[in-house]
């Protein structure tokens, strides 16, 4: 039972690292059905960033918590910048191109910001500061979950919570969604639809630029490649839940993560990836919109 | 003045007749073969090899060779492809050479051992790593100066076993060529050892994942007290962190894709007690000083691939030859075998298999931020 318990536990610390990163994907998804390729590297920029900015407000003798909310502000908003630009450059001029322009784009574009930060910053890895402290309350239960896992889980559902009331219940929100039904219809009613989307990329941006300083934190190291591998798990987790749906997104992420945790625990790790794909096409096959998706109908 | 002015032409005259009778009255001379690649893609393994033999000859000639037998080297191009390799080796034997320096690539030399072995040539390679080559028993005339490819894996193996005393051990993997080929080395040895310890736990990782915690929470249910990972560091310094995280005291043995500071500057404090292989260094080994600094001089580059090692196999050889006193092979088996021989590695001789003995790799732990060799 304890086993189940650990496994348990480390599935949900992975799906919460997962989470993090698909609620930019599918809330970019939600409202101008792009699947934005380049959200991994925004991650990536944002650990970076990350770990300049705690770098140099721990050699002015800064504490810790001063650090860590110092940090997240600096990398949220620094990646924030990179995701209204990149939206900005690489994807507003294409907006009444057919689906598949923006799509390479994006894939060009996620190229171009790794090949960047490798030869600006380095192709090594670089040690990460842990930024989450060991916390002594969480001492007894350090061989179930440790500090920087419940960190990142409570984060994620925060997080969740955060963005749905944001789109339920606030005036940006009714926006966002309006646009998500009918840009042009939007347009017509007196929102500024390219506003609505920079929003967007900008949310989605810092939450991923969170994502990148927990979980860079959490495991310890960063390179110029991690947003890819990440970027990818994250993709399908919010794929699985059904993306553009945002408590679908965090759904896939933890059903992912437990899939691969027990299938580790109980089978063998060297088929993890193994279990989780296999998931992912025996629910896209009887839910082809994901777990929590709606079938959009095409208009013709 | 004069008279003394004559005497000395006399002298001298006679010391150089002397010299010219001695040099013709001397044995044949010993002809060594260096065979590898050195042309075509890999030529960069196999030409610091010719450069080092050639070295290693000089100075022997200019001492008057071995037992007055000056020593001529037969350089042959395989460019390490078998088909080509057994071209290279019947030429040699035709052109009837004492022993062979070589080949390069396991593949080739593998191809070209049946033929020196057929001819009863002893042939030494200072790179061929493949296991089979000593360990089948196919080849009594093979001998290499350089650590086979399981040979890491022996060495955590017998560390884990010896000096840790552990008895149960996982063996975890990055599923790469390297380092699943290690864990599977490992694991073998590790199931060899009579009893003495068993694998509790083998699995590969996948490399780049975000997080190891439940294979970690697996090694824990096992009951292991040593973790033996084959694979690179950044994978390692992931796990072991995490296994710190659990609070768990397993220790954890790696390899040389491990032993590399990059490692301990990514998992800090918990990159502390670690085991990592390496090779041993012997950059501070006068003999290793003294070639590198010849080839430095000579030509003006730093000795390329396995230069140590093809030191190490022409000393080897040549100082068996001149203990031989023949260019018998039985009797220059006899003096690899029990005999040392000072070479960049330190004083080697050859086990029965015919791997060097004190060629290989070493233990070294993480101390105070440090790798310090421990074994």
């Amino acid at each position: 039972m304890d086993y189940f318990v650990e496994l348990f536990f480390s599935g949900l610390t992975r799906g919460s690292i997962y989470a993090l990163i698909a609620l930019g994907y599918t809330m970019v998804y939600g409202i101008i059905g792009l699947i934005n390729f380049a959200h991994g590297e925004i991650y990536m920029i944002g650990a970076f960033t990350a770990l300049i900015t705690s770098t140099v407000l721990s050699i002015f003798g800064f504490p810790l918590p001063a650090i860590v909310i110092l940090t997240l502000l600096a990398s949220a908003i620094w990646a924030s910048a990179y995701g209204f630009t990149v939206e900005k450059l690489a994807y507003q001029p294409l907006r009444n191109a057919p689906r598949l322009s923006p799509l390479i784009s994006a894939i060009g574009m996620s190229m171009f910001l790794q090949n960047y930060v490798l030869l600006a910053q380095t192709s090594d890895f670089l040690p990460f500061p842990a930024l989450i402290p060991d916390f002594d309350f969480m001492e007894p239960y350090a061989g179930f979950i440790g500090s920087s896992d419940m960190v990142i889980l409570v984060t994620t559902t925060v997080v969740m919570l955060l963005l749905t009331w944001l789109i339920k219940f606030t005036r940006t929100g009714k926006a966002m969604r309006a646009t998500a039904q009918d840009r042009k219809m939007a347009m017509l009613v007196g929102i500024n639809v390219d506003n609505i989307i920079s929003i967007t990329f900008v949310i989605g941006s810092a939450l991923a630029a969170i994502g990148g300083l927990l979980i860079a934190s959490h495991i310890g190291q960063i390179n110029f490649y991690i947003g890819f591998i990440a970027g990818i798990k994250a993709f399908t987790a919010a794929v699985l839940g059904g993306i553009g749906s945002i408590p679908g997104a965090v759904l896939g992420s933890f059903i992912l993560g437990l899939t691969e945790s027990f299938a580790t625990g109980y089978v063998s790790s060297d088929y993890e990836d193994v279990f989780a794909f296999s998931l992912l096409v025996l629910i896209l096959i009887f839910r082809p919109a994901g777990i929590l998706g709606k079938a959009s109908i095409e208009k013709v | 003045m004069k008279m003394h002015h004559k005497l000395l032409t006399m002298i001298t005259a006679a010391a150089l007749t002397a010299g010219v009778a001695s040099g013709a009255m001397a044995a044949d001379p010993i002809k060594i073969g260096v065979a590898g690649a050195h042309s075509g893609d890999l030529a960069s393994y196999g030409l610091p090899t010719v450069k080092a033999a050639e070295l290693v000859i000089k100075d022997i000639n200019a001492k008057g060779g071995i037992n007055g037998a000056k020593v001529e080297l037969l350089v042959e191009d395989d460019v390490c492809k078998p088909e080509v390799a057994t071209n290279t080796a019947t030429k040699l034997v035709s052109q009837k050479v004492n022993v062979v320096i070589g080949h390069i690539c396991s593949g080739a030399t593998k191809a070209a051992l049946p033929i020196y072995r057929d001819a009863g040539v002893i042939v030494m390679s200072p790179s061929a790593t493949n296991p089979d080559l000593t360990q089948s028993g196919d080849y009594p005339n093979f001998y290499r100066t350089i650590a086979s490819d399981d040979a890491q894996a022996r060495t955590e193996v017998d560390f884990a076993i010896n000096n840790l005393k552990v008895k149960k051990i996982a063996v975890i993997h990055d599923k790469g060529d390297y380092g699943k080929g290690l864990a599977e080395f490992a694991k073998k040895f590790i199931e060899q050892s009579g009893g003495k310890a068993e694998v509790v736990l083998f699995e590969g990782v996948t490399p780049g994942a975000v997080d190891y915690s439940a294979v970690v929470q697996k090694i824990k249910r096992s009951g292991a007290e040593a973790v033996i990972f084959g694979g690179y560091h950044p994978e390692a310094s992931k796990i072991v962190t995490q296994i710190r995280k659990k609070r768990m005291k397993t220790t954890f043995i790696s390899d040389d894709g491990v032993k590399d500071d990059t490692f301990i500057k990514v998992a800090g404090k918990n990159a502390e007690g670690v085991y990592a292989t390496g090779p041993a260094d012997v950059s501070s080994n006068p003999l290793t000083k003294k070639y590198r600094d010849k080839h430095q001089k000579a030509y003006k580059a730093e000795p390329g691939a396995f230069f140590d090692n093809a030191v190490a196999a022409t000393l080897a050889l040549t100082n068996a030859l001149a203990k031989a006193g023949s260019t018998d092979s039985a009797a220059i088996a006899k003096v690899l075998h029990t005999q040392d021989v000072a070479t960049p590695f330190g004083d080697i001789r050859f086990d029965k298999k015919g791997d060097a003995i004190g060629v290989g790799f070493s233990m070294y732990q993480v101390k105070d931020g440090k790798y310090v060799q421990v074994q």
